[in-house]
C-alpha cells in the first residue's frame, strides 16, 4: 500500500514538473515572439515543425522497428489540405489563372482564424492518417519489408499526383499566398502535444507491444499480442502528426509545390532519428531541432559564395552527399546514435543532484522506465 | 486501336518490361539471400549507362566494347558497395541493413548530381537500335526487337549459372539457409559479392538498354525503374528469378498497354503500378510464384 | 485414458506437409488437465513442428487443435495464445531490448482493457490499469525469483536467467496449457536438476497443463507422467517412463543417440 500511494505521488510529481515545463516554455516563447528577430524566429519553428515529424517517423521506425519511408507522402497530403482550406477565395481564383479551381475548393476555403486554422490541422492529420491506414492494411499483412518499398511508391505517386492533379493542386506552379499562421505557438503546441502523446504510447502497454513486435515479431504473436494491430496503429498515429507536420510546414513558408515533399524530406528525416538513436524520442527532439539549425547555418554558408563563383551548385549538392555518407557511417559505426535508447526524464533529472553522492541510485533512476 | 499500334505497343511493352525484369532480377537475388531491399541497385542501374557514356564519349572506344567494360565496371561497384557498406551491417538489426542501403542510394544520386550535373546527357546508340524494323504492318525501332533478345539470353545465362554450376548451388544454398552453409565451409561471403556482382551487371546492361531505349541520362534515372522492378519483383514473388521475370514482362505491359487504351492516364502511369502493388499485397502476398517464407521458428 | 478428468488438448489425426515433405503424419494425443507430457524423438522428427501447429505459427495439412474442446485449428497465433495456449522456444528469443519486467508485461497486453486512446493521452483509467498489470509482473517476477533483475535488460541476463525468463513471460498470459520446448538445452547436470523442480513446482503453483519437448532424457524420465515418441513425423511409441525406456522401437530410433 505504501509503495501504492508513493507511485501515486511520484506519477502526478512528473505530471506537476511537465505541466510547470510547458509553461516555462510557454513564457520563453512569449519573450523570443516578441524580442527575436524574424529569421530566428523562422528556424526556431521549421525546427517545432521538424520535431513532429520525427517523433512520428521515430514511432514506426525506432520504437515498432518497421521501416517507413512514407513521412514525405503523409507530410503532402497535410500540407494540401491545409493549403486548400486556409488559402482565401480571392488569392485561389489568382493562383488558379490557367486552369479552374476543382469544386468544392473553388467555392469555399476557411476564414482566417486561429480556430479554424486548428481544425485544418487537425484534418491535415486525419488526411495523413488515411494515407497510413491505406498504405498499412496491404504492407503489413505478410511479415517482411513490404512497407518500406510500399510507403517510398506512395511517396512518389502523392508527387505524381501533386504534379499531374493539377484543377486540386495546381500542378508544378502550387500554390502562394497562404497566410502566415504557423506562428510560434501553434508550431511549439504540437511539439509538445506530439512528443507527448509519443511518448505516452511508448510507455505505455501498446508502446511495449510496439518495441517487441520490433525485438521479436514470432515471440510477441506467441505471447498474445495482435502483431497487424499493433504496427496499424503506430503506423496511422505516425501518418496523423506526419500530415499536422506537413499543414504546419506550408503556412509558415506560405507556399505549397510538390517538390517541397521530396524523398529528401524523408531523407532528413531518416538522419535525424538515426542520428538521434532509433526509439529514443529524446534523440528524436533534440536532433529534430539541432537539425533545423544546422541546416539553416548551412544554407547560410553557402549563400554568399553563391555570388562569388561558379562552383556554388556543386557545393550546394555537396551537402546532400556528405548526409548520405554520414547515414551509411553512423549505421556502419555508431548504430546506437547520441542518445541509444534511453530518455530524458524527471527522474533521471531529479537524480542529478544526487549522482555525484551516490552512482548506483542515479542509475537505477535512470532506468526507471515510468519517465517525465 | 489499330493492328498496327498495337504491334507496336506491344513491342514497346515488351522490351520495357524486359528492362524491368533484368533490374528486378538483381533485387530480388540480394533479397532472397540476405533479405535486403537493396536500394541502391536502381542507382547501380544509373552507373552502369553512365560508365557506358563516357567510355563512348571520353575515351572513344567502341560502342560494344564500351558496354562490355562498363558492365564489368558497374560489376565491381556492386562488389565494393556490398564490402564497404552492407558486409560491415550484416548481424546488425535488419533495419540498419535497410537504412544503410537508402544511404547508398542517396549518396550514389547526390553524388553523380555533383559529379555530372543534373543535366540530362544525350546517349549515342549503336545503328542496329537505331534502324527501324517492319514487322507485318507495323515500323518497329531496333531497340524493341533487341532489347528483349539480349534480355532473355542474359536472363538464360543466368539461369544456367545459378542452377548448373557450383557457384549457384552455393548462392542457393546460402538463400535456403545461411548458417548451415557457412558450417558446411562454403565461404559465404564471397558467394554473397559474386551475388552482387551479378545483379549490378544485369542492372548495368538493363541501363545501357535503357539508356538506348530513352536515348537521354540523368543522375536520377534510376529512381522510377527500380522501384518498378522491385514492385514487379514483389508481383513475381520475392526470392525467385522466373518470378522477377514475369514481374517485369507483366508491369512493363500494362504499363504500357494502359497508357495505350487510356491515352487520359499518361500522367499517371506509375499510379497504376502502385495500385497494382497494393491489389497484389492485398490478394496474394507472396506474389505469382512465391510460396510464403517460412521463418524458422 | 477413459478416467474422469477434462481433456485440455486434444490433437486429432495432425498432418503437416511441406512441400513433398511430410512433416508431421497422423499426430494424435489428448492431454489431461494437470498433467505433465514429454515429446520426445530424434532431432527433426518433428516435434517442434507439433509445436507450432499448436500454438498457430503453421496451420495443419489436416486434422484438427481442440482446447477444452474448441476446435482452434488455424486460429493465428495472438488468438491461441488469449484462448489459453503458452510457449517457449528451442533457441530463447526474449524481447532483448526490453527489461526483464516489460518482459512479462508484454504477456499481459492481451488481457489490457484500456482503449489506445486513453493509453496515448495517459488518463487516469488506464494508469490505474498500468499501475495493476505492473504489480502482477511484479508479484510474478518474485514468484520466480526474477526480481533482482527486474530492470535489467533482458539481452544481458545470464543464459539460465534468459530461459527462466521466458518461462515466466508464457506464465504471466496466464495459459492453462504450457509448451516447453527444449527447456533443459544448454544446461549443464545440476541447472538441469534444478529446472525439474521449478517445472514441477510451477504445474502446482500456476495449476498448468505441461507439454514439453526435450533431449534430456534424464529430466523427461524423472518429472514426465506420460511420454510420446516420435520418428520422421510418426508417432510409434507411448506410455510411462519405464515402459518407454524399454520399448524397442524407441532403444531402435535412439540408436547412437545415446539415450539412457
Amino acid at each position: 500500500m505504501g509503495k501504492y500511494f508513493y507511485s501515486v505521488c511520484k506519477k502526478h510529481l512528473n505530471t506537476l514538473l511537465t505541466l510547470i515545463f510547458v509553461g516555462f516554455l510557454f513564457l520563453v516563447l512569449r519573450w523570443a515572439d516578441t524580442h527575436l528577430d524574424e529569421f530566428t524566429l523562422r528556424i526556431m519553428r521549421t525546427g517545432a515543425v521538424y520535431i513532429v515529424a520525427a517523433v512520428s517517423y521515430d514511432l514506426i521506425n525506432g520504437i515498432t522497428g518497421q521501416f517507413s519511408l512514407g513521412p514525405n507522402g503523409f507530410m503532402a497530403l497535410g500540407g494540401y489540405t491545409v493549403a486548400l482550406l486556409m488559402l482565401p477565395l480571392p488569392q485561389k481564383a489568382f493562383v488558379w489563372f490557367l486552369q479552374p479551381q476543382a469544386w468544392p475548393f473553388n467555392s469555399f476555403s476557411f476564414p482566417v482564424t486561429w480556430y479554424f486554422f486548428g481544425l485544418a490541422l487537425v484534418l491535415s492529420g486525419v488526411m495523413g492518417a488515411l494515407g497510413a491506414f491505406i498504405v498499412g492494411i496491404p504492407s503489413f499483412r505478410l511479415r517482411g519489408d513490404y512497407l518500406a518499398i510500399a510507403t517510398f511508391g506512395f511517396g512518389e505517386i502523392i508527387f505524381v499526383l501533386a504534379n499531374n492533379l493539377i484543377p486540386l493542386t495546381n500542378g508544378p506552379l502550387g500554390m502562394k499566398g497562404i497566410p502566415e499562421l504557423a506562428n510560434v505557438y501553434w508550431c511549439f503546441g504540437w511539439a509538445v502535444i506530439a512528443t507527448l502523446v509519443v511518448k505516452n504510447i511508448a510507455n505505455s502497454s501498446y508502446g511495449r507491444a510496439m518495441k517487441a513486435v520490433r525485438d521479436d515479431e514470432v515471440a510477441a504473436e506467441a505471447m498474445g499480442v495482435n502483431v497487424f494491430r499493433t504496427k496499424m496503429l503506430a503506423f496511422v498515429v505516425s501518418g496523423f502528426f506526419a500530415g499536422v507536420a506537413g499543414g504546419l510546414l506550408v503556412p509558415l513558408i506560405t507556399t505549397i509545390s510538390p517538390t517541397l515533399f521530396t524523398f529528401t524530406m524523408t531523407f532528413n528525416l531518416l538522419i535525424i532519428i538515426v542520428l538521434g538513436g532509433l526509439g529514443s524520442i529524446t534523440g528524436s527532439v533534440i536532433t529534430a531541432f539541432g537539425f533545423a539549425i544546422a541546416s539553416e547555418l548551412l544554407r547560410a554558408v553557402e549563400s554568399p559564395m553563391q555570388i562569388g563563383t561558379i562552383r556554388i551548385p556543386g557545393i550546394a549538392g555537396m551537402r546532400m552527399v556528405v548526409f548520405a555518407a554520414l547515414l551509411v557511417l553512423l549505421m556502419i559505426f555508431y548504430r546506437q546514435g547520441i542518445f541509444g535508447q534511453s530518455e530524458l526524464s524527471w527522474e533521471w533529472i531529479l537524480s542529478l543532484p544526487g549522482k555525484v553522492v551516490d552512482k548506483e541510485v542515479a542509475k537505477k533512476w535512470k532506468r526507471d522506465e515510468t519517465s517525465s | 486501336m489499330s493492328l498496327e499500334t498495337f504491334i507496336q505497343q506491344l513491342a514497346n511493352g515488351v522490351s520495357l518490361g524486359s528492362l524491368y525484369a533484368l533490374i528486378a532480377i538483381g533485387y530480388t537475388m540480394v533479397y532472397g539471400i540476405l533479405r535486403l531491399i537493396n536500394f541502391a541497385h536502381s542507382d547501380i542501374f544509373m552507373v552502369g549507362a553512365y560508365f557506358a557514356f563516357f567510355l563512348i564519349t571520353v575515351f572513344h572506344l567502341p560502342w560494344l566494347l564500351s558496354a562490355v567494360l562498363a558492365i564489368a565496371l558497374t560489376a565491381c561497384v556492386g562488389m565494393a558497395i556490398d564490402r564497404i557498406a552492407y558486409r560491415p551491417v550484416r548481424n546488425a538489426p535488419r533495419i540498419s541493413a535497410l537504412i544503410t542501403a537508402v544511404g547508398v542510394s542517396f549518396f550514389l544520386e547526390n553524388l553523380g548530381l555533383v559529379t555530372v550535373g543534373a543535366r540530362p546527357k544525350p546517349f549515342e546508340r549503336p545503328e542496329l537500335m537505331a534502324r527501324v524494323v517492319r514487322i507485318g504492318p507495323a515500323a518497329i525501332s531496333g531497340v524493341s526487337i533487341w532489347v528483349p533478345i539480349l534480355s532473355v539470353g542474359l536472363v538464360a545465362i543466368l539461369l544456367y549459372v545459378v542452377y548448373r554450376t557450383r557457384l549457384g548451388m552455393a548462392m542457393r544454398s546460402v538463400a535456403t539457409d545461411i548458417d548451415t552453409t557457412r558450417l558446411m565451409g562454403v565461404n559465404v561471403d564471397t558467394v554473397i559479392s559474386y551475388t552482387f556482382a551479378i545483379g549490378s551487371a544485369l542492372a548495368a546492361a538493363g541501363g545501357i538498354m535503357w539508356a538506348c531505349k530513352y536515348p537521354q541520362i540523368n543522375p536520377l534515372m534510376g529512381i522510377y525503374p527500380g522501384w518498378k522492378a522491385f514492385t514487379a519483383a514483389v508481383i513475381g514473388g520475392i526470392g525467385n528469378i522466373t518470378g522477377a521475370m514475369i514481374g517485369g514482362f507483366l508491369i512493363g505491359l500494362i504499363e504500357i498497354m494502359a497508357v495505350a487504351v487510356f491515352p487520359a492516364l499518361s500522367g499517371y502511369r506509375d499510379g497504376i503500378i502502385f495500385g497494382l502493388l497494393l491489389v497484389f499485397l492485398l490478394v496474394r502476398p507472396t506474389g505469382i510464384l512465391g510460396e510464403t517464407l517460412k521463418e524458422k521458428v | 485414458m477413459e478416467t474422469g478428468r477434462d481433456i485440455v488438448l486434444e490433437l486429432d489425426h495432425l498432418t503437416i506437409k511441406f512441400g513433398g515433405l511430410v512433416a508431421v503424419n497422423d499426430f494424435s494425443l489428448r492431454i489431461e488437465k494437470g498433467e505433465l507430457v514429454g515429446l520426445i524423438g530424434p532431432n527433426g522428427a518433428g516435434k517442434t513442428t507439433v509445436f507450432n501447429i499448436v500454438t498457430g505459427q503453421y496451420e495443419p495439412t489436416q486434422g484438427s487443435v481442440l482446447l477444452e474442446g474448441k476446435d482452434i485449428t488455424g486460429w493465428r497465433p495472438h488468438l491461441i495464445a488469449a484462448a489459453g495456449i503458452a510457449r517457449t522456444f528451442q533457441n530463447v528469443r526474449l524481447f532483448t531490448g526490453l527489461t526483464v519486467l516489460d518482459n512479462v508485461l508484454v504477456s499481459q497486453h492481451l488481457r489490457l482493457k484500456s482503449h489506445f486512446l486513453s493509453a496515448a493521452l495517459c488518463l487516469p483509467s488506464y494508469s490505474n490499469e498500468e499501475q495493476r498489470a505492473r504489480a502482477n509482473a511484479m508479484e510474478l517476477l518474485e514468484r520466480l525469483e526474477l526480481v533482482p533483475y527486474a530492470r535489467e535488460l533482458a539481452g544481458n541476463l545470464p543464459y539460465g536467467q534468459q530461459r527462466r525468463l521466458e518461462i515466466a513471460r508464457a506464465l504471466a498470459t496466464c495459459p492453462k496449457l504450457l509448451l516447453l520446448d527444449e527447456p533443459a538445452a544448454g544446461m549443464n547436470p545440476e541447472e538441469t536438476a534444478r529446472l525439474m523442480r521449478f517445472i514441477c513446482k510451477i504445474r502446482d503453483e500456476f495449476d498448468l497443463t505441461i507439454f514439453l519437448i526435450e533431449h534430456d532424457m534424464k529430466l523427461v524420465m524423472g518429472i514426465c507422467e506420460r511420454i510420446r515418441v516420435i520418428d520422421y513425423g510418426i508417432s510409434i511409441a507411448e506410455g510411462a517412463p519405464d515402459e518407454i525406456k524399454k520399448d524397442p522401437r524407441v532403444i531402435a530410433a535412439y540408436l547412437g543417440e545415446g539415450g539412457e
